[in-house]
């Protein structure tokens, strides 16, 4: 590891004026940067801890909505009563990612930002546009079983690894940001990760120096909330693919949906596609299925991650069907 | 700081013990980032300086001398590392010491000894929850967070309805809970009712 100075910030404009130097980076529950430090793929010469600000608080807003403070962790989040009654799809996601014990560090802002597992990101003998930008993408041609078949380009095909900003996808989240000059702004946390283009090493939208300070989910939506995960073994592992599912019925027919995959781009992926075959149809395997062609039509395989693409399929018409049984049911 | 303190910092945290270390040494003309830090570690105020670099894993074994605490992959992938920070489980190997100043650590030192075990510790001698014993203080470490998760009503992937609360303590909620810690030997068997057999034990 690349050696460092330290601080601690005691308060968010503290924070940010603080990474504004050269070389200066936030570290909050860090189990994602230390690891990266470790290995020399992240090399920050400063680091300003900011997991002790106060901004752990869970509370709900006057319009039913709830705020998330970014320093809130995975675990808590997941705990939350209002989180398990009102948003299940976000306690199911955050429980479906890592171990008790990386949940019980990572915090949720640090959770939006954690970088790829993509094996050529971590290796620095190889070839990575994201890491080392044009020196080429390893995974294109290499093995690339895990790798991202939505919003890919030629200089990345790298996923988003996170479970969380799949279910706030599909909640409709909003990202609040504090800028170096104070100022704040929210975004959608469907704006707020960018596809790799020609320049993958840029994967959201922050400014530099710009901190997240929390989410704020809206009102739940009416319908039933899943979160299903596939992964190459039951625990402790990232998604293969994933998906959020939000759908309301009424007498057999859909009458919203909202639907994100997670595991197949290189952000949290809304498919407006599928939700706009789904709403105001019967909801029936026909439905899922054409909803499931519409959200993969144009999926692209690198070869080894190609049954991505009917795993995918396969994945969200099992979950529609959950959610519409239990929405007749209830 | 002079330049002969950094370089013995340095050589203490370098996590390798009697200067075997095949390390490059540091460039003479850089200080090197040592901070001067107090942990409270198993109820014991320690003052320790440290590069900023050292994780609390090499913190605890290397300078605090606690090898109790295990080092397996260094990377938040096997659990062996596992301690308590303030009550709840993490991995000692991603984060750094200089983050733990004034937070309550709790390493398997400080879980229980011979002849006054901690219930975990005890539970697991009696139903053989270990073979090499290299994952066990962090199984140990785990499992007590872990059970005091459950008292505190969390959800796991393993709960049907993370909605609606209690939960009951099944062998696949034990195996969902305890997937952060790996056990090359495959003693899991008897680790899930060493779990079982305190989780009984216990009133509610």
């Amino acid at each position: 590891m690349r050696s460092f100075t330290y601080e601690r910030a005691t308060d968010a404009r503290g924070a940010v004026a603080a990474v504004s130097r050269p070389g200066a980076k936030f570290i909050s529950g860090g189990t994602n940067l230390l690891d990266l430090m470790k290995l020399e793929v992240e090399r920050p010469s400063h680091l300003v801890d900011i997991s002790r600000l106060p901004l752990t608080d869970i509370e709900e807003l006057p319009d039913g909505g709830l705020r998330i403070g970014a320093q809130a962790t995975n675990s808590d989040t997941a705990a939350d009563a209002r989180v398990r009654t009102h948003y299940p799809v976000l306690t199911q996601a955050l429980v479906a990612g890592a171990s008790g014990q990386l949940r019980n560090k990572a915090s949720v802002g640090g959770n939006l930002l954690q970088r790829t597992r993509c094996p050529y990101f971590y290796d620095t003998a190889a070839g990575c546009n994201k890491r080392d930008p044009g020196s080429g993408c390893s995974a294109i041609g290499g093995f690339n079983r895990i790798h991202a078949i939505l919003g890919v380009s030629d200089a990345c095909i790298a996923t988003h690894p996170s479970d969380m900003a799949v279910a706030m996808t599909v909640l409709e989240a909003q990202v609040e940001l504090l800028d170096a000059d104070g100022s704040a702004r929210r975004v959608a946390v469907t704006d707020f990760h960018r596809l790799p283009g020609d320049t993958p090493h840029i994967e959201t939208v922050l400014r530099p120096g710009e901190m997240i300070t929390g989410v704020v989910l809206p009102p739940p939506p009416p319908g039933r909330q899943i979160y299903r995960k596939v992964r190459d073994r039951a625990s402790y592992e990232f998604a293969l693919v994933s998906v959020a599912v939000i759908v309301a019925t009424d007498r057999g027919t859909i009458s919203s949906a909202r639907a994100a995959f997670g595991g197949v781009a290189h952000k949290p992926w809304r498919s407006v596609e599928a939700e706009a075959a789904l709403t105001g149809h019967p909801a029936a395997m026909a439905t899922y299925r054409a909803a499931a062609e519409a959200a993969m039509r144009d999926a692209v395989g690198r070869g080894h991650n190609d049954f991505k693409i009917e795993l995918a399929r396969r994945t969200l018409c099992r979950t529609l069907a959950q959610a519409a049984q239990a929405t007749e049911a209830g | 700081m002079s330049e002969a303190d950094a370089g013995t910092t340095w050589a203490a945290s370098s996590g390798v013990a009697g200067g075997t270390s095949t390390a490059v040494e540091p460039r003479r003309d850089e200080a090197l980032p040592v901070l001067a830090i107090t942990l409270n570690v198993n109820g014991r105020e320690r003052r320790l300086e440290v590069d900023t670099r050292t994780s609390l894993l090499d913190t605890l074994r290397e300078h605090l001398r606690l090898s109790g605490t295990k080092k397996g992959c260094d990377h938040g992938q096997c659990g062996a590392c596992t301690v308590l920070v303030n009550g709840r489980r993490i991995y000692s190997c991603l984060t750094l010491a200089v983050m733990h100043e004034d937070d309550e650590i709790v390493t398997i030192e400080g879980m229980g000894e011979p002849g006054d075990l901690h219930p975990v510790q005890a539970a697991f001698v009696e139903c053989d929850g270990f073979q090499c014993g290299y994952c066990t203080p962090g199984q140990i470490c785990s499992a007590v967070g872990m059970l005091a998760e459950m008292d505190a009503g969390w959800p796991s992937h393993a709960t049907a309805d993370v909605s609606s609360p209690p939960i009951a303590l099944s062998d696949e909620e034990i195996r969902e809970r305890m997937s952060g810690n790996i056990c090359r030997c495959a003693a899991y068997p008897n680790i899930v009712a060493a779990i079982r057999v305190v989780s009984e034990g216990r009133p509610g």
